[in-house]
């Protein structure tokens, strides 16, 4: 029983990752309905990016917040500049220059720092007081901090007038430009809070998997399947989906196939939300019956 | 410019005789005959790589029949390909049956599997099914890794093969025969492939790419065509994965991750979506490119990969085979204007 | 008395359909002016036109004196310009109160608290259901908050695309009282299309008459209401 509340709560605090992850993709995804490929090396990057500033010295949390202002910047001037163009262009050309996004960014990671793997800090000290059998102090404090990022993140688009305008945007860009938002701008936001969001799930994670330029890359899968599970149009069916994958995958690796086949389970739940209910937990039907 | 009164060169008069058919027709004849000549040419090295060009071809071609005509998505045919790799290295390893019954036998698997992923994955439209085949290819090296799979697969370590010999009374080299034997595959398919579009199938895949709906309404049943293109291209990828897999006369887990997905993605941009002639441009560009640019540094080859999508899907859309389209139009019109001129809309 | 919007050889065009050939038109500070026309004749292309929404333009458009043909829509909406589009255009998923406050994104001034009160108290229905999601209201309260979410922007001009259609008698009667109390009251300037030619130059000082993208009449609304051709072809009688 014991081992399996620890399975249950471990998978609880991954899936924290992954519905950081979803939630971006989503965030991406109600803006501009296209979904980011380059999410997962984006924050890889970031991660890197907070690594070089503690190997020169920062402390952690200075490095932390340097790595957040980073990512906003880096995932706006992405969308301005490389995204910006193809808005108008059929689905294929647009998942092709994401896929490149992925490549260069990742053969930059690997061409600055190096193909070998690299420890990554944790801020939670491992003897720290909130660690328990059941969940190490760094799980606890990922769960925090994951949810400390949606409670912001919450409270940005409920009350804050640049969230209201993100959500009409959203909804509606043409209607928005109607009350004068600046919607290239917000576009542009909606990228950068993105990769915020996805640099903070690369800091968390990077302590557990090691940083390594592909790091990213199952979780990306994860945060989708988490997506796909709460229903993709659906921000907070997403956060939820994201959390019931880690349960679910941690799980599966524990009792059911072992813990080398994970990405097939989040292929596995993939095609079965599809085969079962594509529209996800929450979410409006995204399939086209015809 | 000239005019139909003005006398041309008698060269260009005979050129500009000649229809397009005909044109077309002695530029085929021409390479196929450098084609056969080739492997009497070239080093043994050169001709593994011309080789590696038709195995590529082939798998393109197949990605080329989902994306470009039907306007489906895969970020995944890596998989296909390596099924069909496995499939020949399998069967070789395992049993008895000889090199060229396995390729049909990873063409008829591809087929089978490619259908049924198809399937649920093509309920999904766009970024979705680009999602669902993202998650294909990254499944693929660590469901080959899998443990309860090794007796099968040879795990990590992968699987030996040994290069088919020529069959004996014919005075070729075993690279010589293999090459032979690629092109073989490479013709027909391309011919069946040609057939395919261009007759109703064809006419019902582009119908389905361009007006999904209106297509079901014709009585086209759409799920079942979609699902039944994923499964040709699919058997199109794997039987380029069995040949792949006996040229390499190896198989392992890594080769076949999703960078090699993405390696065919890279491949139809640069060649030209929904063209024939663009899965050939395509597989010589992703043949050549690594093996010069690795030299620079291990990172090289993915950053130049990444820049060429993008440059391409802006600059070029239509990919090398396009612009070559663009230019015969532009020779066309420059060797008879009369023919060129009614290629150009009316006159407002 | 100055013109708050004129246009000058206005064209525009979808792709390479030309749509308005070479349209002149002023509204005057102030005034109410309606364009009328039969489906298709380009009366939603010419609003759109002026917010330079979605066609090629050619031609000069002036507001307020200034050009304003080639900005950007948002930018031309800053200026003092609300727009009530076709099909009204509201943000259905979120609330009426939060339609409202999108309107007033761009004010950078004190008194959004007190154009909330004006805006209700033209439409009390609006303030009963103001944290009602905007889909589930009726059509006719759909509108209200459509033109109250462009007055939340203190326009000097108001664009109105339609906003009769699809409207029981009643309620059209009623917008149409408030709007002329706003046009009185306010002092707000307004451009309106509209099929219900009736209701139109009831409420218009001067109407233009459009015809597959050529006006080919104007004048006051009573003239253009008497004139013979007009009340047989879109007057009913």
């Amino acid at each position: 029983m014991q081992a399996f509340l620890h399975q249950v709560l471990s998978g609880f605090a991954t899936g924290g990752i992954y519905a950081s992850i979803a939630l971006a993709l989503v965030m991406i995804y109600q803006t501009t309905h296209h979904v980011n490929f380059a999410q997962g090396e984006m924050a890889t990057f970031s991660t890197y990016m907070a690594w070089k500033m503690i190997n020169l010295g920062f402390s952690y949390w200075l490095a932390f917040l340097l790595t957040l202002v980073f990512a906003f910047v880096l995932g706006g001037a992405i969308e301005r500049l490389i995204v910006r163009p193809f808005y108008k262009a059929p689905v294929l050309s647009v998942v092709a220059v994401f896929i490149g996004l992925l490549l260069i960014i990742n053969s930059l990671s690997g061409a600055l720092f190096t193909f070998t793997i690299k420890p990554f800090p944790s801020p939670f000290p491992s003897d720290a007081w909130y660690g328990s059998r059941y969940l190490s102090s760094h799980e606890v404090g990922m769960i925090f901090v994951t949810f400390a990022v949606l409670a912001v993140v919450f409270v940005f688009f409920r009350f804050t007038p640049l969230g209201l305008a993100m959500r009409a945007v959203a909804e509606n860009p043409v209607s928005s430009r109607l009350v004068g938002i600046r919607v290239g701008w917000m576009l542009a936001l909606g990228w950068g809070l993105a990769g915020l969001i996805g640099a903070v799930a690369g800091t968390m994670t990077a302590p557990v998997v090691y940083l390594d330029p592909n790091m990213m890359f199952g979780i990306l899968l994860y945060g989708f399947a988490g997506a796909l599970l709460g229903g993709v149009d659906n921000a907070w069916g997403a956060v939820i989906g994201g959390f019931i994958v880690g349960v679910l995958q941690n799980l599966a690796g524990a009792y059911v196939v072992g813990t080398e086949l994970m990405v097939t389970v989040a292929l596995g739940i993939i095609i079965g939300i599809l085969v079962i209910k594509p529209s996800g937990l929450f979410g409006r039907t995204i399939v086209t019956r015809v | 410019m000239a005019t139909l009164d003005t006398p041309r060169p008698a060269a260009v008069a005979l050129l500009a005789g000649l229809s397009l058919g005909r044109w077309k027709l002695i530029g085929l004849a021409a390479v196929l005959a450098a084609a056969c000549a080739l492997p009497f040419v070239v080093s043994s090295y050169q001709l593994l790589l011309a080789t590696q060009v038709l195995v590529y071809a082939i798998a393109l071609l197949g990605l080329n029949i989902l994306t470009g005509y039907n306007g489906q998505f895969s970020l995944g045919h890596g998989a296909f390909y390596a099924i069909g790799a496995y499939t020949t290295a399998i069967l070789l390893d395992k049993t008895g049956i000889p090199y060229w019954v396995t390729i049909p036998l990873a063409g008829a698997l591809c087929l089978v599997a490619g259908f049924l992923f198809g399937l649920p994955a093509l309920r999904l439209e766009g970024h979705y099914l680009a999602l669902a085949t993202f998650a294909l290819a990254i499944a693929t090296p660590q469901l080959l890794k899998y443990k309860h799979f090794d007796y099968l697969t040879g795990g990590v370590q992968g699987i030996v093969i040994t290069a088919p010999d020529a069959p004996s009374g014919l005075p070729l080299r075993s690279d010589q025969w293999f090459y032979f034997f690629c092109l073989a595959w490479t013709l027909p398919l391309f011919v069946v492939g040609w057939n395919l579009l261009r007759g109703r199938t064809g006419r019902a895949l582009l119908a389905i790419r361009d007006h999904p709906m209106a297509a079901a309404t014709m009585g086209i049943d759409t799920a079942l065509y979609k699902s039944l293109t994923f499964g040709v291209s699919a058997m199109y990828t794997g039987i380029a994965g069995a040949l792949g897999a006996l040229l390499a006369q190896f198989v392992s887990p890594d080769s076949f991750d999703f960078f090699l997905s993405v390696r065919f993605l890279v491949g139809i941009v640069v060649g030209g979506l929904a063209s024939m002639t663009g899965a050939f441009f395509g597989a010589i560009f992703i043949e050549f490119v690594p093996n010069i640019a690795e030299e620079i540094s291990k990172a090289v080859p993915q950053a130049i990969y990444g820049a060429m999508l993008i440059i391409f899907i802006y600059f070029m859309p239509t990919g090398v085979a396009g612009l070559l389209r663009l230019l015969g139009a532009r020779l066309r019109r420059l060797a008879s204007p009369a023919a060129g001129r009614s290629h150009l809309p009316p006159a407002r | 008395m100055s013109a708050i919007l004129e246009t000058f050889g206005l064209s525009a065009a979808y792709g390479p359909t030309q749509v308005l050939q070479s349209i002149d038109l002023a509204v005057e500070q102030g005034g109410i002016v309606t364009l009328l026309g039969a489906n298709g004749a380009g009366k939603t292309t010419t609003l759109r036109a002026v917010c330079n929404m979605m066609v090629r333009l050619g031609g000069e458009i002036r507001f307020d004196g200034e050009r304003i043909d080639g900005k950007a829509t948002e930018d031309i909406v800053r200026l003092g310009i609300g727009h009530v589009p076709e099909g009204r255009g509201t943000f259905v998923s979120l609330s009426v109160e939060e339609n409202l406050r999108l309107g007033a994104y761009t004010r950078r001034d004190k008194l959004v608290a007190r154009d909330f009160e004006r805006v209700y108290g033209y439409f009390p229905r609006l303030q009963e259901r103001r944290n009602q999601q905007a889909g589930t209201l009726s059509g006719g309260e759909q509108q209200m908050l459509a033109i109250s979410r462009a007055l939340m922007l203190r326009p000097k001009l108001l664009l109105l695309d339609e906003p009769s259609f699809g409207l029981a008698p009643l309620v059209v009667q009623e917008i149409f009282r408030i709007l002329r109390a706003i046009n009185e009251q306010d002092g707000v300037s307004m451009l309106l299309v509209e099929q219900n030619a009736n209701i139109a130059l009831a409420l218009a000082h001067r109407a233009y008459l459009l015809e597959t993208g050529r006006i080919i009449m104007h004048g006051p609304s009573a003239a253009i209401g008497a004139d013979e051709t007009v009340r047989r072809a879109y007057l009913g009688y």
